[in-house]
């Protein structure tokens, strides 16, 4: 019964995001402000009846009912609570509706809390966003019904891919979703005001809380992806350059620079089509990480199972997206007025070099994650770009940016003085020299790249904190003065110091850990000591514990440092029964500080021995710190008193534009 | 300076940056492909050795030897021909015999692929795309045996 109320509802979701996508364009065009308000009541059913449909699938989850085809294949009764949760999206249907809950989600946000949007832009943005929302249900209803059930009852469920029983399922796909899902906000926004032929500087402070909310997200969302593919995975790595990875950094990328973009045209209604540009390109980037990980395309974690009418779909959805809206900015664009003026040193400039960088280094992501695909559908040859690819062309596009990085917050707009800036930023300058020169003299020619990297991450990390100092006027001691003066500067320009700051932290992490990270593999036998940077590691021996799905063979070590005991590390393997004993390793990890020891087990040995795989990774916490400090900035932005009360209503046309 | 001249050197510096990035892209591209190959394609000399490619297929039955110092051997196999591989490190959690595999490595002059990384499937269920494509090949693949790696390949089109 509560699966058909599921489907059912889904049903009726996909009705009223019909309803929704014509009536209030319709309203809209002639002026009818009745069909316009239909969108307010729609989207905000429309999010109900998802989330009804959701709940119900969680509670066939939660409840084991494995008459359910979605619940037989992907959950087992003893498994844990939490996971019996986070297993709804733990697979293709149930993350395809976790996908349309969000867009549903922010659809009925919009209506919520638009109040103060223009009636004729409120519908049309619901509009198009209904759009997106009617081919995804369509999509799930034809493809990928989640509630399909079994004619014959299962006495037990093939249980959740053992890999995937992890907190990290309950955090990731969210979080990332939430981005990648959020981003339609802007390529709704931006069809919108494609549509009405006009957008103003308004338009950039209604769309921006939107865009940072899902760059918060997908930051997270990425950050915690990484995190859990480095704890799990057991090789190490936080990194791999995989297609799909790639598939959630485009989309990061094209929203970084989107939110930059935004601030010109906001501040200085500047950079109109580019901004609208990179609106559709942003979600367009979403869309296509969406194909890459859902069509079957790419084999990976992330591919639960495959069925060609998807990939089509999929592909058919993207084509006419992407394309479509495509075709609209090349018809309706050159309407769009030109706005101010900038010499090329300003602040304008700045965001523009920073648009310029991150856009090309998102595009050589494309190359790389898609060209095996091309050449393959072309050539029939198979092949795989590796990580060296990424790292020569992504890291010589990133350092410039990241050296322009502590300029662009401190150039004024419209013309701005480089020399200037230059002086104020010689203290952040001596900081970087003295990292570098430290680095140097510690490592000699050893790690050539290493000293540069480190300098850099200062660099980065005190041009962030240079303005700020000044503006707080630290210098003068008084901690009355400062206070006074902090609360009085804008959340957003916090937000601005704290995130360009964690991206030095994030630098300083990604550059230690890869410099300085040590490894070991070895076969070990009870008694016997390992060493590594000054840890050593003696293997006590071995444990069995029982999971509540699966059984544990964990090896007990006790770390010592110069014969002092610090804790104990306990890596091992699960084996689940329920899988046909398929095994999932767990790494044991040890913290200092920011730095870790990592621990991963591999097999055991004819004799007795048991192969190790050891790592010290110094500072390697630094690179999760930083973004989620990055996303920490964010969300100060978010908070920014501007942002909460909306956009002004845009001057009627008074300023004459300036002569040129 | 005339808007006209702005937005010269606005679009000069976007080339600008566009043609490094062409450089930088096409330079690397040609140092970091990796092709990968079957059993049978390797077996008939179409790499050059010393050259990094990927061999895929399933570790033959039987074949799987472990030395000393975390060394493994085994064999590679497409049904039709068997590439001796040795590795040195650990393999993955779902590396098992008559299973799917992909390495990654050179071969040497004497015919044996030297690994310094093995990949294996990520579920019980899948096998590597590649893999299903290299067997299919050979004609040794049974839609019965696993039948979604069987879809799997046919969402490829």
């Amino acid at each position: 019964m509560i699966p058909e109320l599921g489907h059912y509802a889904l049903v009726l979701a996909l009705a009223l995001a019909l309803i929704q996508s014509w009536s209030p364009a319709m309203g809209a065009r002639k002026g009818d402000l009745a069909l316009m308000k239909l969108a307010d009541s729609t989207a905000l059913a429309q999010f109900a009846f998802v989330a009804v449909a959701f709940a119900a699938l969680t509670y066939c989850y939660v409840t084991s009912d494995f008459s359910v085809a979605n619940v037989y294949e992907n959950s087992h009764s003893q498994m844990p609570l939490i996971y019996k949760f986070t297993s709804v999206w733990g697979n293709h249907e149930g993350s395809m509706l976790l996908w349309v809950l969000i867009l549903a989600l922010f659809g009925a946000l919009v209506a919520w809390f638009g109040v103060n949007l223009p009636a004729t832009l409120k519908a049309n943005v619901l509009a198009v966003q209904s759009w997106v929302a009617s081919a995804f249900y369509l999509f799930i209803l034809l493809t990928s019904n989640p509630f399909r059930r079994l004619a014959e009852l299962p006495a037990e469920g093939r249980d959740l891919n053992p890999i995937l029983q992890d907190f990290g399922l309950a955090v990731h796909p969210p979080m990332l979703y939430l981005g990648y899902v959020g981003f339609s906000m802007a390529f709704s926004f931006a069809v919108a005001a494609l549509i009405e032929g006009h957008i103003d500087a308004a338009w950039a402070r209604w769309v921006r809380p939107w865009t940072l909310l899902a760059w918060i997200c997908l930051t997270l969302g990425i950050a915690m992806g990484s995190y859990w593919a480095y704890y799990e995975l057991g090789w190490g790595g936080w990194w791999f350059w995989d297609p799909v990875e790639n598939a959630s950094l485009m989309p990061w990328l094209a929203g970084t620079a989107l939110l930059h973009s935004a601030v010109v045209m906001e501040k200085r209604n500047s950079l109109k089509v580019w901004t609208i540009l990179l609106a559709i390109l942003t979600f367009s980037l979403s869309l296509i990480g969406t194909f890459l990980v859902r069509s079957g395309v790419l084999t990976s974690v992330h591919t639960f199972s495959n069925d060609p009418a998807r990939g089509l779909f999929i592909l058919v959805i993207l084509m006419v997206f992407i394309g479509g809206s495509l075709a609209l900015f090349a018809w309706r664009a050159p309407r769009l007025k030109q706005g101010g003026l900038f010499a090329p040193i300003s602040r304008e400039s700045a965001l523009v070099f920073n648009n310029l960088f991150l856009a090309t280094a998102c595009a050589t992501v494309f190359v790389g994650t898609l060209y095996p695909l091309l050449l393959e559908a072309l050539t029939g040859d198979k092949i795989s770009v590796g990580p060296p690819f990424f790292n020569l062309t992504f890291g010589p596009l990133f350092v410039p940016l990241l050296v322009a990085v502590p300029f662009g917050p401190l150039l004024a707009w419209k013309r701005g003085d480089l020399y200037g800036v230059a002086q104020r930023l010689l203290a952040a300058c001596a900081v970087a020299m003295l990292g570098l020169a430290t680095t140097f003299a510690f490592e000699g020619t050893k790690a050539v790249l290493a000293p540069f990297g480190i300098g850099l991450a200062f660099f980065v990390m005190a041009g962030a904190i240079t303005d700020m100092v000044e503006r707080i006027d630290l210098r003068s001691l008084s901690i009355e003065t400062i206070g006074r003066r902090a609360a009085g500067l804008p959340r957003s320009a916090w937000g601005t110091t704290v995130a360009h700051f964690a991206l030095g932290v994030t630098l300083l992490g990604i550059v230690c850990g890869t410099t300085w990270s040590s490894e070991r593999i070895v076969a070990l036998k009870p008694t016997q000591t390992v060493s590594l940077s000054g840890y050593d590691l003696s293997f006590d021996g071995m444990v069995t514990k029982e999971g509540s799905n699966y059984r544990e063979t964990a090896a007990h070590f006790t770390v010592r440092t110069g014969g002092t005991v610090i804790g104990v590390m306990e890596p091992s393997k699960r084996v689940f029964p329920s899988r046909d004993g398929m095994s999932t390793t767990e790494a044991a990890l040890l913290t200092r500080g920011v730095s870790q020891l990592y621990l991963s087990l591999g097999d055991s040995n004819a004799d007795g021995s048991i192969a190790l795989r050891l790592y010290y990774k110094p500072f390697v916490l630094l690179i999760w710190l930083g973004a989620v400090v990055m996303a920490l900035g964010g969300a100060l932005s978010l908070s920014d008193r501007r942002l909460r009360i909306g956009a002004p209503r845009p001057a009627a046309r008074v300023l004459p534009q300036p002569a040129e | 300076m005339t808007r006209k001249q702005r937005r010269l050197i606005l679009i000069g510096s976007s080339l600008g940056v566009l043609a490094i990035a062409v450089a930088l892209v096409l330079g690397s591209l040609r140092e970091s492909i990796v092709f990968f190959n079957s059993p049978t394609d390797i077996a008939e000399n179409k790499t050059a050795p010393g050259k990094r490619v990927r061999l895929g297929g399933l570790v033959k039955t039987g074949s799987v030897e472990r030395g000393d110092n975390l060394q493994i051997h085994f064999k590679v196999t497409d049904g039709n021909k068997d590439i001796p591989v040795n590795y040195r490190g650990i393999v993955p959690d779902l590396f098992r015999e008559g299973q799917g595999v992909v390495a990654e490595g050179h071969i040497e002059p004497g015919g044996t692929f030297v690994a310094d990384t093995v990949l294996a499937k990520h579920d019980e269920n899948y096998m590597p795309r590649e893999v299903v494509e290299a067997l299919k090949k050979q004609g040794h693949w049974q839609e019965t045996a696993a039948p979604n790696p069987a879809r799997l390949r046919q969402s490829a089109k």
